[in-house]
């Protein structure tokens, strides 16, 4: 019993916004001597984890890429081009990226999409000019804050509820291998896909259409904006 | 055959090159600190190598796993008590990039595009072709299209001095600080309470707490124990072996006779609903907030919530409907 007030340090390190890796590194610590492991066991399973998961470090190394193009006006060109796409609204893009997100992530294209590969150079970009090119103004900080957190959850709803479709997909071989090896089952990674299907057309039915909803509370806030200070209405607002 | 290690000694190797920079900049007021953060994690990467737990039946050489971890409690000291600091970035003004950005054209594209367009070749053609480590094609593609990506993109922008790609690299990587490190850090975190036996120990309370054989409240609890459990520590992969070994398996499937792999699936679909709405799922909420230069970094989180709770209720009817 004793071994949760690990779980305990987590949440109240979590409540009261304590440095996140520091919360992480004192959770573990506590844990794993609560849990009967000896400090250099403790050290091992540190170094151990940290190793076996490497992997989502990775992402880093798009990093000088992006960071090259932007230079060269990366964004500036992605909204130059959205713009020009007349009937796009921030919602309907954001509801096509979020498709083609799930799609790719099913057929196991997981890493093509992401917060440094496509969200921050060519998705929030274009949400944000696709808004600014439907409400006719330049979007107030606040808003575009909202466009651009809905441009991540877009991205990121669409890599969780696509990829478990995908048989050789992480958390599919995490259950088959805990199941198979715990309780002495054979259960096919195909059986679990074919599960993950009906949840993901959920999830694209229900975020889409908050997606869709977000074009409406865009307009509705813009005009409110301009009416507050007493600016004429942006052009296209009165819809 | 390209091996995924070979990866990480890459990434390792770019994370040393940006601390040599960084340990070079003066205007970064916490310079040597930075420069040692970011030198120690690109160490981590090829020592882990000797450490990574190795495909059984394959040779692998081998290294203590205790120096790594106190390479990572220096790494969470480092992070955790404000050392990390950030230079001035050297970069192009807005009219600089606009006009760029209309020399170039939708050629500037060409570049971004390559990534993705690398990592679909890999994982589908190349896949079954023997070149890459078995099931790391996605991951290989992805530093593969980033190598290629860089050669096209100085080409496109005529951008000569190698120098400028990792500068404008590094000075993102100084944007997000310790936030790269959390998912990492998270990892650990779970397999220490897999480790310590956390996962028995909610097994033992849900138990206690379960009337028998009421099998929608044993429905309910899984997927809200999936997504609460994934909430408090960020990840998913971490509750599923814990919830399921408390609840899934032993009530649901073997009391109640569930199909098992619809259980399992939806449950752990249930958790991903609690990935949506936990900052402690830094690599899918915060990282992005920072990446994204959001003011206030639960942005995403505050996006996501309303469909992470409208998909729980999808995932607990379904599982309710569908698997008994």
């Amino acid at each position: 019993m004793i071994v949760l007030l690990g779980v305990v340090v987590v949440i109240l390190g979590f409540v009261t916004r304590r440095n996140p890796a520091l919360v992480v590194g004192v959770a573990g610590i506590v844990t794993g001597l609560l849990g009967k492991m000896n400090p250099l066991e403790v050290l091992a399973a540190f170094g151990r984890s940290f190793a076996d998961s490497r992997s989502v470090t990775v992402f880093a190394i798009v990093l000088p890429v992006i960071g090259l193009l932007e230079r060269y006006g990366l964004r500036e060109q992605a909204r130059t081009l959205i713009g020009r796409l007349g009937r796009l609204s921030a919602g309907r893009f954001l509801a096509v990226y979020l498709l083609v997100r799930q799609v790719t992530a099913a057929f196991g294209l997981n890493n093509i999409g992401g917060p440094a590969q496509t969200v921050r150079p060519l998705v929030a970009p274009m949400a944000e000019a696709a808004a600014e090119r439907r409400t006719g103004a330049t979007l107030p900080d606040r808003l575009r804050e909202k466009v651009r957190s809905y441009a991540s959850s877009s991205d990121t709803v669409g890599l969780f509820f696509g990829e478990d479709c995908f048989i050789a997909i992480g958390s599919i071989l995490l259950i088959t291998g805990f199941v198979n090896s715990t309780y002495g089952q054979e259960i096919e990674p195909t059986e679990l896909a074919l599960w993950a299907v009906p949840l993901a057309v959920c999830a694209f039915v229900i975020h889409g259409a908050r997606l869709l909803l977000l074009d409406k509370q865009l307009e509705r806030e813009m005009a409110l904006a301009s009416a507050e200070h007493d600016l004429p209405l942006p052009k296209g607002a009165d819809k | 055959m390209i091996k995924v290690e070979w990866l990480y000694w890459l990434v390792g190797l770019v994370f040393i090159v940006m601390a040599v920079q960084m340990a070079a900049d003066r205007t970064n007021p916490k310079r040597w600190t930075s420069a040692a953060f970011w030198g120690l994690l690109g160490l981590t990467f090829p020592y882990g190598t000797g450490v990574a737990t190795v495909a059984p039946g394959t040779a692998a050489w081998r290294l203590p796993a205790e120096p790594l971890g106190v390479g990572v409690l220096a790494l969470i000291v480092l992070a955790g008590f404000n050392f990390l600091g950030k230079g001035v970035p050297v970069t192009t003004t807005v009219e600089q990039r606009e006009a760029s950005a209309a020399r170039l054209g939708s050629k500037i594209f060409i570049p971004a595009l390559t990534i993705p367009f690398v990592a679909i070749v890999c994982a589908s053609v190349l896949d079954e072709s023997g070149l890459f480590e078995t099931g790391k094609a996605t991951l290989l593609g992805l530093g593969l299209g980033c190598v290629v990506a860089l050669v096209v993109g100085m080409l496109v922008t005529g951008e000569k001095k190698v120098s400028v790609p990792v500068h404008s690299g590094r000075s993102m990587l100084e944007a997000m600080g310790s936030a790269l490190l959390l998912p990492q850090l998270l990892a650990v975190l779970g397999s220490i309470f897999a480790l310590a036996g956390v996962g028995t120990q909610v097994g033992k309370i849900v138990n206690d707490v379960l009337p028998e054989n009421s099998k929608y409240l044993a429905v309910i609890a899984y997927c809200l124990g999936m997504f609460l459990f994934t909430v408090i520590v960020g990840n998913a992969f971490a509750a599923f072996p814990v919830m399921t070994a408390a609840i899934g398996w032993p009530v649901l499937i073997e009391q109640m006779n569930g199909n098992a792999p619809a259980i399992l699936a939806i449950g752990m679909l249930a958790g991903f609903c609690g990935t949506l709405c936990t900052p402690m799922a830094a690599n899918f909420n915060i990282v992005p907030a920072t990446l994204l230069e959001l003011k206030d970094q639960y942005g995403p989180i505050k996006a996501q919530i309303p469909t992470a709770l409208a998909l729980l209720v999808c995932c607990t009817v379904i599982m309710a409907i569908f698997a008994f």
